[in-house]
């Protein structure tokens, strides 16, 4: 019997101009799993993240939500979308909107939720990441942190079966981040599947399942936090892990 | 100014002011239609193929290149005529005056569509929205909030340029002034007159637009940003 994947990603490259970012890609996620991706700047995890939910489309290589091919769906990718969350390294709160506004537009517009449902819906998801008495200021109003967390909440209110972080906290200081992580792991304790994007090693020991090390556009090494982490097989890896955990 | 001035001041008064009806009406439809065709202009400038790019970009090169006044002409005894079309002054007018806002309002929507950072978007379509709801629900509030100083400066711009409808007759506040002139002999009070009326005119525009500023300012946007 073959084990079910609720994410599957075969062989995905990616091209910019003639320059190759990502050399075939593949690895499985099973439900409730949380990734961690490490690996030096411009190694493309962002770009592997956004070929998950065809923000950037992969040229070759094909994607799995669930056992259906997302890749190379058009139109429909959209329908896919509102299954995969996505959070920003800058959050990109809409602007224009309250936190609460953000968090209940995509249930209302995509979704087709009544107002009073999806204002219901986004006040628990408020709640749930410890924002719910903020729910009327707009972004620009809002600590790094608590923009964060309130864009954590925006893909929460639609219910995502799988969560794609890219350095949520590499634009916040030290105590903003330690909140924001909170909330992560609490997500990752409830059972959300989770692909995490980070430098956060304490982050990574806690709650990966698993964790991969990319550089240059391939996978390096990926096993469970204590192997990669403490005894790394591959000498890049221990390179990188030396130098990030002195920090 | 004499007693005559005065006196004639207030005998044509009711007519000169009567010319402030369709002034506005022609800045007013200038505005309409500018924004009406203005924005889809920007929107296929930003986002549409770039055949339509080009076209649009032709459209603009040319309403913005032409002094208004040739324009007006090009229309009046050309464009019109040859289409069959016995339109009134007023209306030619308006839809010259229309037609070159859309061109230099499509340049201030443009700007504010571009303005809005590309986050923006890429976080609308990680919910699942489809770009047409991106832009309907996400980028165009923004990208209009950004407009809108820049859009307020249509409002004088029109205003002024509306007095060109004097050429084909339209009777508005200039018509109507140097129709008393010549009636009356009295020159320069009954030109004040009509200098008056416009700039009442343009400072009464002016603070609806920024009421209305005020009404959809939100932090973040424009002056009233509060540092968190
Ligand atoms: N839109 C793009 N156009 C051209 N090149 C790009 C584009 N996006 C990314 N790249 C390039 O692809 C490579 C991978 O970038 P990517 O952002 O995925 O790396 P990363 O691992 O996320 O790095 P970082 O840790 O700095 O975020 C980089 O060399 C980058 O310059
Ligand atoms: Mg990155």
């Amino acid at each position: 019997m073959t084990e079910k994947f609720i994410l599957r990603l075969e062989d995905i490259h990616k091209n910019f101009g003639d320059r190759e970012v990502l050399h075939g890609i593949s690895f499985t996620v099973k439900k409730g799993e949380t990734i961690v991706f490490i690996g030096p700047s411009g190694t493309g995890k962002s770009t592997l993240l956004r070929c998950i939910n065809q923000l950037t489309t992969p040229d070759r290589g094909r994607v799995f939500l669930d056992d259906e091919e997302i890749t190379g769906c058009g139109q429909r990718i959209s329908q896919y979308r509102q299954r995969i969350g996505m959070v920003f390294q800058n959050f990109n709160l809409f602007d224009h909107l309250t936190a609460i506004e953000n968090v209940e537009i995509a249930p209302i517009k995509v979704r087709g939720m009544d107002r009073k449902a999806a204002r219901a819906k986004a006040m628990e998801e408020l709640r749930r990441v410890g924002m719910a008495d903020w729910a009327d200021h707009y972004p620009a109003e809002l600590s790094g942190g608590q923009a964060q967390r309130v864009s954590i909440a925006r893909c929460l209110a639609m219910d995502p079966e799988v969560i794609l972080f890219d350095e949520p906290t590499s634009a916040l200081d030290p105590e903003l981040t330690r909140e924001v992580l909170e909330v992560m792991k609490e997500l990752a304790r409830s059972g959300m599947t989770m692909l995490v994007v980070t430098h956060e090693m304490g982050f990574a020991r806690s709650v990966a399942t698993e964790v991969i090390f990319m550089e240059g556009g391939s996978i390096i090494e990926q096993g469970p936090p204590a192997e990669v982490m403490n005894n790394p097989k591959h000498p890049r890896t221990r390179e990188f892990i030396g130098k990030i955990d002195h920090h | 100014m004499t007693m005559d001035a005065v006196a004639i001041l207030i005998e044509w008064g009711p007519y000169l002011l009567g010319g402030i009806a369709l002034t506005l009406g022609l800045v007013l439809s200038a505005l309409a239609i500018g924004f009406i065709l203005g924005l889809p202009l920007a929107l296929g400038q930003v986002y549409g193929p770039p055949v339509l790019r080009s076209l649009i970009s032709v459209y603009v090169w040319f309403f913005r290149g032409l002094p208004v006044l040739v324009l007006l002409f090009l229309f009046y005894f050309g464009l019109f005529p040859a289409l069959g079309l016995d339109f009134p002054a007023f209306v030619i007018g308006a839809v010259v005056l229309g037609l070159r806002g859309a061109a230099y309002q499509s340049q201030i929507f443009r700007g504010g569509i571009q303005s809005v950072s590309s986050g923006q978007m890429t976080a609308a379509l990680s919910l699942g929205m489809t770009p047409l709801i991106a832009i309907q629900c996400i980028i165009l509030p923004q990208a209009l909030r950004i407009s809108l100083p820049g859009w307020s400066n249509e409002y004088p711009e029109i205003l002024t340029d509306s007095a060109v409808c004097y050429a084909i007759g339209v009777a508005e506040l200039l018509t109507r002034a140097s129709q008393i002139v010549s009636q009356t002999y009295v020159t320069m009070p009954v030109y004040l007159a009509c200098a008056f009326l416009f700039i009442a005119l343009n400072y009464a525009g002016m603070y609806v637009i920024r009421r209305t500023e005020e009404h959809f300012a939100i932090p973040g946007f424009g002056a009233n940003t509060v540092q968190p």
